[in-house]
């Protein structure tokens, strides 16, 4: 059953989202703290443990790769939907300082991945990634 | 002509399906025919949602990019944070939980390094545009982070409506730079690996410039870097109006 995956799927999200809001009532911040994250380990080590005992077949798996595949568009309409002309209209000050963050950011990537020893690369996609791509 | 807009208006959700779906056709076109595959469909069509956004906030004022114009509304429903987070859980499902454990250590060292380091940058800049005060100096810097941290920073230390607005600005600039930049600057960062995404979306923060940017990189990268991305915000609204503004107020109050 589809639906089964969908639900595993959201159950992991609620559970996960109320472990960031516990934090942040917790430590005091009016944010939920990372309820994405967890919500995502919970789903990894969920569905790894499901998949091993042979609990988690193949339609109810679909039903969690089918939000999977939407990603993307659904990344697409979030683009769409973004504030980008007060983004451009914030002056040239928060236009530097967003730029500056994004460059200093991306200047320590290469030294913090190496860390613990480098990583091989993914091999290329393959066909059927690019076409789901 | 106003039944359409009115069956359109009612289903919203469904227009925005058909709308996104042209939108990926056309740019999937462009990307073979003007880049030949180099640059992804899915980044020209991030891109064009961006420029789409910008139209539509220039032409009703608002907030929401093109959701503002009433017959796309449904893109609000389908790009909001409700549909976004789920389908980045989904896409956990089926991540190697070997390279999280290689990569953990990192990870978190990455999420204090990028918190860290938006707020120093966004701090100086403040100061150099003449914003000495530690309030505006803590907002601005949060705001680098992310612009939810901005205001959430802002409010609570009472930082002037003027300066949080400059700080969400700086957030907006780092989300839609962070979305269009990632494939361009992927090859000389060395990001192709979950390592190496795990890292960056600690660095970057911005959930949604990490979640547009990897998809448009390559999607199998989108779930480790979106894993650390999202710890980013809640750490920096945590961080921001404690640690790091008591850090200014020590330095320049």
């Amino acid at each position: 059953m589809v639906l089964y995956g969908v639900a595993a799927l959201a159950l992991c999200m609620l559970i996960g989202m109320l472990i960031g809001d516990g934090l942040g009532v917790l430590v005091g911040v009016d944010a939920n703290v990372g309820g994405v994250g967890f919500a995502m380990i919970l789903l990894v080590v969920a569905t790894d443990r499901l998949r091993r005992r042979g609990l988690f077949p193949k339609p109810t798996e679909q039903g969690v790769l089918f939000w999977s595949a939407l990603y993307i568009p659904i990344v697409i309409a979030m683009a769409s939907t973004q504030n980008v002309a007060e983004a451009i209209g914030g002056g040239p000050m928060a236009a530097i300082a967003g730029l500056g963050a994004l460059a200093a950011g991306a200047a320590l990537v290469p030294v913090i991945a190496r860390i613990g020893g480098q990583s091989q690369p993914l091999p290329p996609m393959t066909e059927a990634e690019k076409q789901e791509a | 002509m106003d039944i359409i807009a009115d069956v359109l208006e009612r289903n919203g959700l469904l227009f925005a399906f058909v709308v996104v779906g042209a939108l990926m056709l056309v740019s999937g076109w462009l990307s073979k025919t003007l880049t030949r595959g180099r640059l992804q469909g899915s980044a020209i069509a991030i891109m064009l949602g961006l420029v789409l956004a910008y139209l539509g906030g220039i032409q009703t004022g608002g907030e929401d990019g093109l959701a503002d114009i009433a017959i796309f509304s449904g893109l609000g429903l389908m790009g909001g944070a409700m549909l976004r987070d789920f389908a980045i859980v989904a896409t956990a499902y089926g991540v190697d939980l070997q390279e999280i454990k290689k990569a953990g250590a990192a990870g978190v060292l990455a999420l204090m390094a990028g918190i860290v380091v938006s707020f120093i940058v966004g701090a100086a800049v403040a100061a150099a545009f003449g914003y000495t005060d530690p309030e505006s100096m803590a907002t601005i810097g949060a705001g680098a982070a992310t612009y939810i941290v901005g205001p959430v920073t802002g409010t609570a230390i009472g930082a002037s409506s003027e300066v949080i607005a400059l700080s969400v600005a700086a957030g907006l600039i780092k989300a839609v730079v962070v979305m269009v930049c990632t494939p361009l600057i992927a090859p000389f960062i060395g990001l192709n690996n979950p390592k190496s995404a795990m890292a960056y979306g600690g660095l970057m923060g911005t959930t949604s410039g990490v979640a547009g940017g990897l998809a448009a990189t390559d999607k199998r990268l989108v779930p480790y870097g979106a894993m650390t991305a999202t710890f980013y915000t809640g750490l920096g609204c945590l961080l921001g109006p404690s640690v790091f503004y008591f850090a200014l107020v020590g330095l320049f109050g």
